[in-house]
């Protein structure tokens, strides 16, 4: 069996496999994605973004047992940071859903970062398609949660979770112009605590005073993710916006712009990658390099001079 | 202490020293390092005089023994009157095996009872449970019901020895139990003398037996306060600890200022409760570390007396001078003893436990020399606890109350520990008091940031462990003797359970049950009926489950 | 391009709360460039051989210091035969007297790791022993 028909099948192992490969050594799994990508577009992809320690986490452990109890099947993806020095990192993230770990109709995968800024991993979105695949109904994408630079998650997910807890004092405030761009939902975790309330009061207002016009209002829930209170409605809520979505044809405008990313990026990287390995033959890369530092070309020549490498006007055109 | 001019005069007679005397040595001769530090890493510097404690006023700083601040010790004599209490912590596999191990050590002096629990008793989980498979009876006593306490303290006169109980989250459901049992043998509550840990707040940091979440925990815990004040006053409510704290890796500092922050968390608690602090707080009792920077250790057990003595009576107003008082049980530190050549650690032990002594402990257990194989066997505890009497009897430092107050260097590195200890129950009354900071992971990142330094400093070999990465042996010997505990623990244990469920009165324990979780969801005490579902022969498990159900599960938080 | 991260599940099986040496150890391992996956106290087998399945790591690091490892080792390594994964490295550690050691690893538990080991052997272990590919 090829992996990809194992994970037709629900195997766990050829799963994680075709994940370990599209993290690492991504153009060898791109026949696996290939056969699999008839086969996605089915999952809902949920993003849950917020600051750290916020209960992310916790939330989508909560969630997705609501779900389960509807008899929905769940993925989830949870991305941590990468320490830029050593390339290690501690994955924590699951300890939240541990009791999640033996249920065959979920899937937990973490992630580090491993150089991507933008909250997700850049295999980020491959995963999503290999537990699309694999017949996941949900799929739950946690951000590394920084905060200021969420920019990923809007790209990849369907419906974004913005989760903020109270007691975060002056945070609201500079976060709140790029979390009122991105979420879909709002979820205020820690409503134990004192000031849940102000906080909630406070996104409203916010939302009231947004000029934006929006046929969406995002929604606000409060919720206590330790206990399950409040989880119900979010999972509602999370039902009510894909319904939205669909009803407007927007969740296939919001994909097709996520095709065209995607579409970009592979032409994109496809060329760097051509072209470069055909500079590096013969050290040819190196003494165009050597060129610029001895200040006989510009750096502007020097990448108008590969940039023509295949339109035949280049010095080493073929 | 000292008068100014003293002082001064003192500090141009070092720095004189400095440019000729000492000058001349350190050309020829350099010393071992640049810095010179604690276990702890306080800096440690090359000699103390007088003006290294110009700052320190005797009255005020220090003190009688038996008086304000109690720097210098809670009792007037000390071990003059009477030697610290020598308490070997100990049990394991079934309450018939426990049984004979307390009996030995009563017979060989020991003055006080010590009872380990197993982990299933430790959270609330009856021997049958699925989770409690291999666990049972394996690192203490397994107790299921009052059946197995009752087993446990047979023929033990309950009005005659004080008995410390490790337990923690169930802590009520076991002095529950106790209780039961002494009722039986015709001894009243209120002759009862011992301890319960019931220190919940460093389970969640350090030592990770919790159940319940910490606001009903922290209910549980000032319920048994209010319970006790009452009714078994010679009780010790709780063990405040840093013990496991700095076991889990912490330093000097950081188990002074999170076992009081802790401590501080207790009495708000029990203060909001409506208790009357000078009725609860002469019944808080503390649980410390000796490790090995013997003097280090010294300063820290005479700063915490201070410091605790001092938020008492200036941060929570308390009056009656027992409220001041921090009495406190030690053990040496496990976590230095090594695998490798394990007889020298009765060398460490011998120095951890003088440090103790030095340092004022009301009680001590010292560890064997086994400690990082397996549980102690016989032989090991004896030496372990005649390291104790030999200390007592021989070394004559019990002779003198406080022997090194006005050591220039002791008073010093006291008040520095002092104050750093305060610097950081300052950070976390700014995070809100210590079940905040745990909450927000502080605590637990601070442990585990001092844990990966030690760990890193001895793999440079900046810091030598004496056999392990200095002076090893080619071929150790491999340990004998070692004590092993009877697999068949939990069969047993399992049989004697469902022997019990099916010969107990059903309706009785049904009835109990259902007070008990009523009582959970009101605001009233929860150690009577507790206490009536333990007579009945309820298990601790199902006890501990109705609560479960009223309060649930803490979730813990990894911080890294 | 740089080499792949080896990834890591530390865990510890049942009740035990000694987790001084399993920290320690994530964080030397971390700090080694690996991944690292740590599940908390009180795993069940059931739950580290999923977890280690899902995440496809390369080694499963096992610390017990509370004498449980005779019964929960064994189960461990019986589940990932049963779901075919054991070819993951797997280790343990802790208090394991040395008598029990020759019947974990024909368990089929690859090396055991008793105090006083550095993080540093266990690195090079891990480097040394994982599986190719
Ligand atoms: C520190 C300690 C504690 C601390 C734990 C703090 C914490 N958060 O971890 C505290 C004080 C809380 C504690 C409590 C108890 N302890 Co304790 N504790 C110790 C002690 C002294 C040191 C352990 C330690 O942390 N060492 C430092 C770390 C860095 O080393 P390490 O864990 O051994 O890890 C190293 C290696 O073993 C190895 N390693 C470990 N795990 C792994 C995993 C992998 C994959 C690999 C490759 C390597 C590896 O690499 C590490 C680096 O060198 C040992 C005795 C000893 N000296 O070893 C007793 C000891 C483990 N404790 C013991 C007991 C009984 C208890 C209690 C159960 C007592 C009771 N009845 O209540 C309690 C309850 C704890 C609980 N909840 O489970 C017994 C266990 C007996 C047994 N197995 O037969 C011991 C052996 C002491 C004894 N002789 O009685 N303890
Ligand atoms: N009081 C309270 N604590 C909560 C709640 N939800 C989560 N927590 C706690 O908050 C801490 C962090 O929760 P996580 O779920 O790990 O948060 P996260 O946002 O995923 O954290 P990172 O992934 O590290 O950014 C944990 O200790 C949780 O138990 C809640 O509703 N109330
Ligand atoms: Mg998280």
């Amino acid at each position: 069996m090829t992996l990809a028909e194992g994970i037709l099948a629900g195997d766990q192992r050829a799963i994680a496999r075709l994940i370990t490969i599209v993290e690492n050594r991504p153009r060898e799994a791109i026949p696996a994605l290939q056969a699999l990508y008839p086969h996605t577009g089915k999952a809902l992809v949920v993003g849950i973004t917020g600051p750290p320690g916020s209960g992310k986490s916790t939330l989508v452990g909560r969630l997705t047992k609501r779900l389960r109890q509807l008899g929905k099947t769940v993925g989830i993806i949870a991305v941590d940071p990468t320490s830029p020095f050593t390339g290690g990192a501690i994955l924590g993230d699951r300890i939240r859903m541990q009791d999640l770990a033996t249920d065959p109709g979920v899937y937990i995968r973490s992630m580090g970062t491993r150089g991507s800024l933008g909250g997700l991993a850049k295999a980020t979105h491959n995963v999503i398609k290999i537990l699309d695949a694999a017949g996941k109904d949900y799929i739950f994408v946690e951000t590394v949660g920084v905060g200021q630079s969420e920019v990923d998650i809007v790209k990849t997910a369907d419906t974004t979770l913005v989760v903020l807890v109270p007691g975060l004092g002056d945070d609201i405030q500079t976060i709140k112009a790029g979390i009122l761009e991105i979420a879909d939902i709002f979820v205020v975790n820690k409503a134990d605590r004192q000031d849940a309330g102000r906080v909630v009061a406070e996104l409203e207002m916010m939302l009231d005073l947004s000029s934006k016009e929006v046929e969406w209002r995002p929604p606000v829930y409060s919720t206590v993710a330790t206990s399950g209170k409040g989880i119900d409605a979010v999972v509602e809520g999370i039902e009510q916006h894909i319904h939205y979505l669909c009803q407007n044809s927007k969740l296939e405008a919001r994909r097709r712009e996520r095709y065209r990313a995607e579409i970009m990026n592979i032409v994109k990287e496809g060329i760097i990658t051509q072209l470069l390995d055909f500079w590096s033959v013969g050290g040819k890369l190196e003494t165009l390099l050597a060129e610029v530092a001895a200040r006989e070309k510009d750096p502007y020549a020097a990448a108008w001079e590969i940039m023509q490498t295949f339109t035949g006007n280049g010095k080493g055109g073929s | 202490m000292f008068a100014k001019e003293q002082v001064d005069s003192i500090r141009e007679k070092k720095r004189k020293w400095e440019e000729t005397t000492l000058k001349k040595v350190l050309d020829r001769f350099p010393e071992r390092s640049q810095e010179f530090g604690t276990l702890s890493d306080l800096p440690v510097e090359r000699v103390y005089t007088p003006a290294d404690v110009a700052d320190l006023g005797y009255e005020r700083d220090l003190g009688m023994p038996g008086e304000y601040p109690y720097t210098r010790g809670i009792q007037p004599t000390m071990y003059r009157g009477r030697f610290w209490t020598m308490r070997q912590y100990a049990g394991f596999g079934t309450a018939e095996e426990s049984n004979k191990r307390y009996k030995y050590l009563l017979e060989q002096g020991q003055t006080g009872l010590s009872v380990a629990f197993d982990l299933p008793t430790q959270i609330g989980l009856d021997s049958d449970h699925s989770l409690a498979e291999g666990e049972v009876g394996k690192v203490g006593v397994a107790i299921d019901s009052l059946e197995d306490m009752e087993t446990l303290f047979a023929g033990i006169p309950l009005d005659k020895v004080s008995t410390s109980m490790t337990i923690n989250a169930p802590a009520a459901v076991l002095l529950a139990m106790y209780i039961a049992v002494a009722e039986k043998q015709g001894v009243a509550p209120g002759k009862l003398a011992g301890t319960i840990q019931n220190d919940i707040l460093k389970e969640y940091v350090a030592r990770g037996t919790y159940i319940f979440p910490p606001q009903p925990s922290m209910r549980l815990i000032t319920d048994t306060f209010a319970y006790c004040s009452t009714n078994l006053p010679n009780w010790n409510t709780i063990s405040i600890s840093g013990y496991h704290i700095r076991e889990a890796g912490c330093t000097a500092v950081q188990e002074v200022a999170f076992t009081l922050a802790d401590g501080i968390a207790y009495v708000d608690a029990a203060v909001k409760a409506g208790l009357d602090i000078d009725k609860f707080a002469p019944r808080l009792s503390f649980f410390f570390n000796a490790h090995m920077d013997l003097l280090e250790e010294v300063a820290k057990f005479r700063a915490a007396r201070r410091l605790w003595a001092r938020i008492m009576k200036e941060r929570f107003g308390a009056k009656n001078p027992k409220s001041f008082m921090l009495r406190f049980h030690t053990q040496t530190a496990g976590c230095a003893l090594t695998a490798q050549q394990p007889d020298n650690n009765v060398v460490r032990v011998t120095l951890q436990a003088l440090a103790a002594v030095l340092g004022g402990t009301q009680s001590l257990h010292t560890n064997s020399r086994d400690e990082a194989l397996a549980l102690p066997s016989e032989d090991s505890v004896r030496i372990a606890l005649r390291t104790q009497q030999i200390i007592a009897h021989e070394s004559g430092v019990a002779n003198t109350v406080d022997p090194l107050a006005g050591s220039y260097y002791v008073e010093n590195l006291t008040a520095h520990i002092e104050k750093k200890a305060m610097e950081y129950i300052e950070k976390i009354d700014a995070l809100g008091g210590a079940v905040k900071a745990i909450e927000q992971g502080f605590i637990q990142r601070e442990i585990q940031e001092s844990a990966y330094e030690y760990q890193k400093s001895v793999e440079s070999g900046k810091r030598i462990v004496v056999g392990v990465n200095k002076y090893q042996l080619e071929a150790e010997e491999a340990p004998k003797d070692l004590l092993k505990v009877d697999p068949a623990v939990g069969r047993y244990q399992k049989e004697k359970l469902s022997r019990l469920r099916a010969t107990r009165d059903p309706g009785a324990v049904e009835l109990a049950l259902k007070r008990l979780k009523e009582t959970a969801q009101s605001d009233a005490n929860l150690l009577p009926p507790i206490i009536e579902a333990a007579k009945v022969y309820a298990t601790l498990g199902e006890i501990c489950g109705v609560l479960r159900e009223v309060f649930g599960e803490y979730e813990t938080s990894v911080i890294f | 391009m740089k080499e792949r991260p080896i990834r890591v599940l530390i865990a510890k099986p049942g009740l035990d709360g000694h987790d001084r040496g399993a920290k320690v150890l994530a964080r030397a391992l971390r700090d080694a460039g690996m991944e690292v996956i740590y599940t908390g106290l009180r795993q069940t087998p059931e739950q580290i051989v999923g977890t280690g399945i899902q995440e496809d790591v390369d080694v499963i690091g096992l610390s017990i210091l509370s004498g449980a490892h005779t019964h929960l080792f064994p189960r461990v390594m019986e589940l990932l035969r049963e779901r075919g994964a054991n070819d993951i490295l797997v280790i343990g550690g802790g208090i394991i007297p040395e008598d029990d050691i020759p019947a974990l690893k024909k368990e089929g538990i690859a090396e055991i790791f008793t105090p006083g080991t550095t993080t540093q052997a266990v690195i090079d272990y891990i480097k040394e022993n994982v599986r190719q590919g």
